[in-house]
């Protein structure tokens, strides 16, 4: 018999250990607890999982597929590396997931209008896909600084018939984006449904978000023992906020053997002022509705956050990840920008596969822990996104594009 | 309310309905445009008809905030306003005049420093309690142990859709008065009010409050008027950062002046 009261993985919210809860302005309380009462009934319904599966199977491609990748990992030490296909998702990445569990249960709570924040741009263009698919109306929130790095997405979104704003307060980013996301909802509360995009914010959403975005490790845990015969050593992913890691990593946290290992933006670096290590540089405080780490200064002030992924520039991450750091069950590192964009080419040139940009922080890694753990060992890493959004960007800095976009003659 | 500690601020409201309609509560952030200048400007207020003051602390994620006042809280930040200002600000006001002080903050920065240690800063600069628009009385515990240690007043939020039981929980822990939050949406001049602010009211006393004060979009001497037909206080803060945006300390008292006239209708 399991003794369940000591699986990590019982954990539901408010809180995760010290982290979580639900800091809000009184006026959303009322719509967190519709949501969290939906979502407590939804997740009873056999219905409800019948129709999400349905949608995972015959509109995202789920299950998705494992990739063993032998050329890429010669350069990590010799270790059996195996990719979690996340990119081949439709709309190109993880976040579908959880947009389509959200947007079903918008349509049980009678919300028509979805809104929803975002950084690269991948969380925005599946929101978009999901209420174009459900004829909802649909508004994105979009630091401006990411509309220009990430124009192509924008308008992906566009297209889909969703109308992007871009965010010109703060800092212009991903956390000024939720800001004005949650503002927007303060006032729409009755019409709209708020599809935050990652494991944080307030109570229900970081237990929400996670049980539909559970469904990647719960696949790569079967898929791997089909596989290999066995669980992997490690499992790799990048965080921002941390939602394909905590994805890939949930059906894994009573596997004890297996570590895991999230890969935070260290930007320029964790001994400069410009990145997003949140948990390794950060310390706690209440940022987006929750209780985590998050990079502030002695005042309480939200410092901005540096990477040259738009997905992972965000001062904050889930509280589930906090936990899981205090508690020594994941460990987090930093990956530079440089690092993420050796390995980022890395993958293209050994494998013919162009990952995200925000993926790349955890192949990063992975050849680091690979060379720590030797050839024996097997990871397994999840490649949350797919890098057609971020050919400008990388084409910039490997100058096959110049600083116009056109390509070098 | 807890009636046990004797609030300075419903104090002031409750004179205020026996001379007047009601209380004017006034917000200015600290800082703004200079910490000098958004103390004078406080001070005018007072001296212009204001009972009540609110100073924002300037916050990096404002939630709760509309354009006006994150153009100014984050005009403040850029010139290097810290938490401690708050502090400075409350004594030198208190030293000047004599209405009660209230510090709106978000949570975080109070967090940070320390509650208690806030609260007693906040305490020995004269301070008269704290404004909370991202802290709810269920999540508010530390904060409840110590305003009930410091005596220091906790002014929790009511919204249109709180539940009858969430309006309880607020006016019950509300000390000072219950913010009233007149419609759905963030911080801002409003030309309507509507009528959601005049049926929260009346459901606030259904469930006990005998101190609210109307706030969100409220800008002019009549919405003020009107509010004060229902309810014991109204507040006003974008168009009085607005005012002191656009002509300095003397345009944010001509201003304060004539929706002081509101109370007196």
């Amino acid at each position: 018999m399991t003794d369940t009261r000591t699986s990590l993985r019982a954990e539901t919210g408010p809180f995760f250990g010290e982290f979580g809860g639900r800091f809000m302005p009184e006026s959303l309380i009322a719509a967190l607890d519709e949501l969290d009462e939906a979502y407590q009934l939804a997740k009873l319904d056999p219905e409800f999982h019948r129709e999400l599966a349905e949608l995972g199977r015959t509109y995202t491609g789920r299950p998705s597929i494992l990739t063993e990748v032998p050329r890429f990992a010669k350069h990590a030490g010799g270790a059996r590396i195996i990719l979690k296909r996340e990119d081949l998702n439709h709309t190109g990445s993880h976040k579908i997931n959880n947009v389509l569990g959200q947007a079903l249960l918008a349509k049980r709570i009678g919300k028509h209008r979805l809104i929803a924040e975002t950084g690269a741009g991948q969380h925005g263009v599946a929101t978009a896909t999901a209420a174009a698919l459900f004829g909802m109306e649909c508004v994105v929130y979009m630091g401006e600084v990411d509309t220009e790095r990430q124009a192509l997405n924008v308008a992906r979104m566009r297209l889909l018939g969703a109308e992007v704003i871009p965010v010109k307060s703060g800092t212009r980013t991903l956390k000024d984006a939720l800001n004005e996301a949650f503002r927007d909802w303060v006032a729409n509360v009755e019409s709209t449904h708020y599809l935050l995009g990652t494991v944080a914010g307030p109570h229900p959403f970081p237990a929400m978000v996670r049980d539909f975005v559970k469904v990647i490790g719960e696949e790569a845990r079967q898929q791997m023992l089909d596989l290999t015969g066995a669980l992997p050593d490690a499992i790799t992913a990048c965080v921002g906020g941390g939602s394909n890691a905590i994805g890939i990593f949930h059906a894994f946290l009573d596997d004890t053997s297996v570590g895991l290992y999230g890969y935070e933006a260290a930007g320029d670096g964790v001994d400069t002022l410009r990145h997003a290590a949140t948990i390794t540089k950060g310390r706690p405080g209440v940022l987006h509705g929750s209780r985590s780490f998050m990079l502030q200064d002695e005042d309480g002030q939200t410092l901005d956050s540096h990477s040259i992924s738009a997905g992972l520039d965000y001062p904050g991450v889930g509280p589930e990840h906090a936990w899981l750091s205090s508690i020594g069950r994941a460990n987090y590192r930093p990956v530079t920008d440089k690092a993420a964009m050796e390995a980022f080419r890395l993958m293209c040139t050994t494998e013919g596969i162009i990952p995200a940009i925000e993926s790349a922080h955890a192949l990063a890694g992975t050849i680091e822990l690979g060379r720590e753990l030797g050839p024996d060992a097997t990871i397994l890493v999840s490649l949350s996104g797919r890098g057609d959004k971020d050919v400008e960007t990388a084409g910039r800095y490997f100058d096959v594009l110049d600083e116009n976009g056109n390509a070098r003659v | 309310m807890s009636d046990t500690i004797v609030s300075p601020v419903a104090s002031t409201i409750a004179a205020a309905k026996t001379e007047r309609a009601g209380a004017l509560v006034g917000y200015l952030p600290v800082g703004f445009p200079s910490l000098d200048a958004s103390i004078d400007a406080a001070v005018a207020l007072v001296e212009n008809g204001v009972d009540v003051l609110e100073l924002g602390l300037p916050y990096s994620d404002p939630v709760m905030d509309g354009p006006v006042i994150q153009a100014a809280t984050v005009a403040a930040l850029e010139a290097g306003v810290r938490l401690r200002d708050a502090f400075t600000a409350v004594e030198r006001i208190r030293s000047r005049v004599d209405a009660p002080v209230l510090v709106m903050t978000y949570w975080n920065p109070v967090l940070q420093y320390g509650v208690d240690r806030f609260a007693d800063d906040l305490v020995s600069a004269g301070g008269a309690g704290l404004i909370t628009p991202d802290l709810t009385v269920d999540s508010g515990a530390d904060w409840l142990a110590t305003s009930d240690r410091t005596g220091l007043d906790r002014v929790f939020l009511a919204a249109p859709t709180s539940t009858d039981e969430r309006l309880r929980l607020a006016v019950d822990s509300s000390r000072g008065f219950v913010y009233t939050v007149s419609t759905m949406g963030i911080t801002g001049a409003r030309a309507d009010l509507g009528t959601a602010a005049r049926a929260l009211v009346a459901r606030l006393r259904e469930q006990g409050a005998d101190s609210l004060a109307v706030g969100i979009g409220v800008s002019t001497a009549d919405q003020i008027a009107e509010i004060l037909s229902y309810a014991d206080g109204a507040i006003v803060g974008s168009a009085l950062v607005k005012a002191l945006a656009d002509g300095g300390v003397p345009a944010v008292a001509r201003l304060a002046s004539e929706l002081a006239e509101g109370t007196r209708r």
